[in-house]
């Protein structure tokens, strides 16, 4: 009998303890993020799509277009051309373009390229109507920041022209070695 | 109004002019109960809820309405048609007559019956019977299982419920809704019987079919219970019943133990009102806080704590009103 109720009167407590919580949990601020109208800031290991590092000393890109990344990226998503600068020995890119749409962000361009650079945009607004519009110009976005930041934009520079056919190069002259 | 109190007698016209506030009421409360429901239950999570449609979401029941009067109607293949249509009807005429006898204020009260209580408790058991048949018309297995436990639990709890108001009753000595509202000008029963009161909470959330008592509707168990087979506006009425039913047995509990209208400064509707809104609250609150109870523990709380201590409390009112 008395066991009985005592167990009544724990049982209410413990409803009573109960509701404390949830009435606690009422009065907090919500947690939620309301997207699109507030936005969330990534931290700064965030890996979205790469992209292109402003090196501070020359104000763009640091990529000599040796393919490296192409090479190694394990999704063959990576599609870039250069040519070699008129009057270095270094070759510069001229496009440089992604297919996000295959990316797995393991981030092996990242780690190979001889350069560094590429880094991990904070870009997660991505969307979009067709796949087409996963495919990523690097170099454009990178001309676009240079604008915002108010820096020179890049050019790409132009191919040199091609010798005239037929005639034999002459050796010594500044040729693209391996 | 006066070709109405020919036609109808002056009672009769009260009666229609109540009838067609009630209607409006039990749609502006459902509305915005609904709208309640799911800014408490969000607030409780840490999330916002609503608040898309209109200001915090408050029109998102509307567009709710609106998609459900858009949802085709389908009748189970072997259902028992005349019964499955007649279940969501007969589950909402109970809830509408008993407006009629709930004082909102000292003269909004569309028939001061004598017998009040009365003619509330002996409706609200029909919707009982609407369970039943909703149940058992869908031709569903788990729609019956959901009506079959349903019946079991309305029962179980229709008993303390109605010990703990017949303490109430000993205390006014009368069943008229007015007269136990009056009795309460000084001090409300609330204070004088707290554990009426709680036990009066948690049969009105029995009766009602809510958490943590709404295993004919378990969601996550049976599909949906009872109503699995109803869509589209079939369904929204059971959905309406279920509030306006809340509405009801929060106004009784109002009545019975928070003083009815009583109040300083505002206007007595407003009061009742908030009682009613805040017992409510109180059923939302409990909703997002206790798991559910499974269908033998349900029936085991009825019987072995509820009922002894409702009798135990009748008896000691029987008690003290005795000696006093």
């Amino acid at each position: 009998m008395v066991a009985f109720v005592k167990e009544v009167l724990e049982g209410f407590w413990s409803l009573i303890a109960g509701l404390g919580v949830t009435i606690r949990y009422f009065v907090k601020p919500i947690v939620t993020v309301q997207y699109p109208r507030q936005k969330l800031t990534m931290s700064p290991r965030y890996r979205g799509h790469t992209e292109f590092v402003i090196d501070p000393e020359t104000g763009t890109h640091r990529c000599i277009a040796c393919e490296m990344c192409s090479r190694t990226c394990p999704s063959s998503l990576i599609t870039l051309t250069g040519v070699k600068v008129k009057g270095t020995k270094s070759k510069r890119a001229t496009s440089y373009v992604i297919d996000y749409s295959l990316c797995s962000l393991c981030g092996l361009c990242v780690e190979v390229c001889p350069t560094s650079a590429l880094k991990f945009s904070e870009e997660y607004r991505l969307s979009g109507y067709s796949r087409q519009e996963m495919v990523i110009d690097i170099l454009e976005r990178l001309q676009s920041q240079q604008r915002t930041l108010g820096l020179a934009v890049e050019v790409p520079p132009v191919a040199e022209p091609e010798s005239e056919p037929g005639k034999p190069e002459k050796p010594g002259k500044e040729e693209a070695s391996a | 109004m006066d070709i109405l109190t020919f036609f109808l007698g002056a009672d009769g016209a009260r009666m229609l002019v109540g009838l067609i506030g009630v209607i409006a009421l039990v749609a502006v409360n459902a509305l915005f109960l609904i709208w309640l429901e799911r800014k408490v239950s969000a607030h409780i999570q840490l999330r916002p809820g609503p608040m898309e449609v209109g200001w915090h979401g408050a029109l998102q029941t509307i567009a709710d309405a609106l998609k459900l009067i858009g949802k085709e109607l389908i009748t189970p293949e072997d259902a028992d048609k005349i019964v499955y249509l007649l279940a969501p009807i007969i589950i909402f005429l109970p809830v509408l007559v008993s407006f009629l006898v709930i004082p909102f204020s000292p003269t909004l009260i569309i028939k001061d019956l004598n017998v009040g209580i009365l003619l509330i408790f002996a409706f609200s058991t029909l919707s009982v019977l609407a369970i039943l048949m909703a149940g058992w018309s869908s031709n569903n297995k788990y729609s019956v299982f959901g009506a079959f436990r349903s019946v079991a639990q309305n029962i179980a709890y229709e008993i303390p419920l109605l010990i703990t108001v017949m303490s109430i009753i000993l205390m006014v000595g009368s069943f008229r809704l007015t007269d136990i509202v009056a009795a309460q000008s000084g001090l409300w029963f609330a204070l004088l019987q707290p554990v009426a009161f709680i036990l009066f909470v948690i049969c009105a959330t029995a009766e009602t079919n809510r958490a943590p008592f709404d295993i004919p509707e378990a969601e996550s168990e049976l599909v949906a219970g009872f109503h699995t087979e109803y869509s589209g506006m079939r369904f929204a009425i059971f959905f309406l019943a279920e509030y306006t039913n809340m509405f009801i047995v929060s106004a009784v509990g109002t009545v019975l133990f928070l003083g009815g209208w009583h109040g300083p400064f505002f206007p007595p509707v407003v009061w009742f009102l908030l009682k009613v809104y805040f017992i409510i609250f109180l059923m939302m609150w409990f909703r997002w806080t206790f798991p559910r109870l499974r269908f033998d523990q349900l029936i085991t709380f009825a019987w072995k704590v509820l009922i002894p201590v409702g009798i135990v409390n009748l008896l000691a009112t029987a008690l003290v009103i005795k000696l006093v």
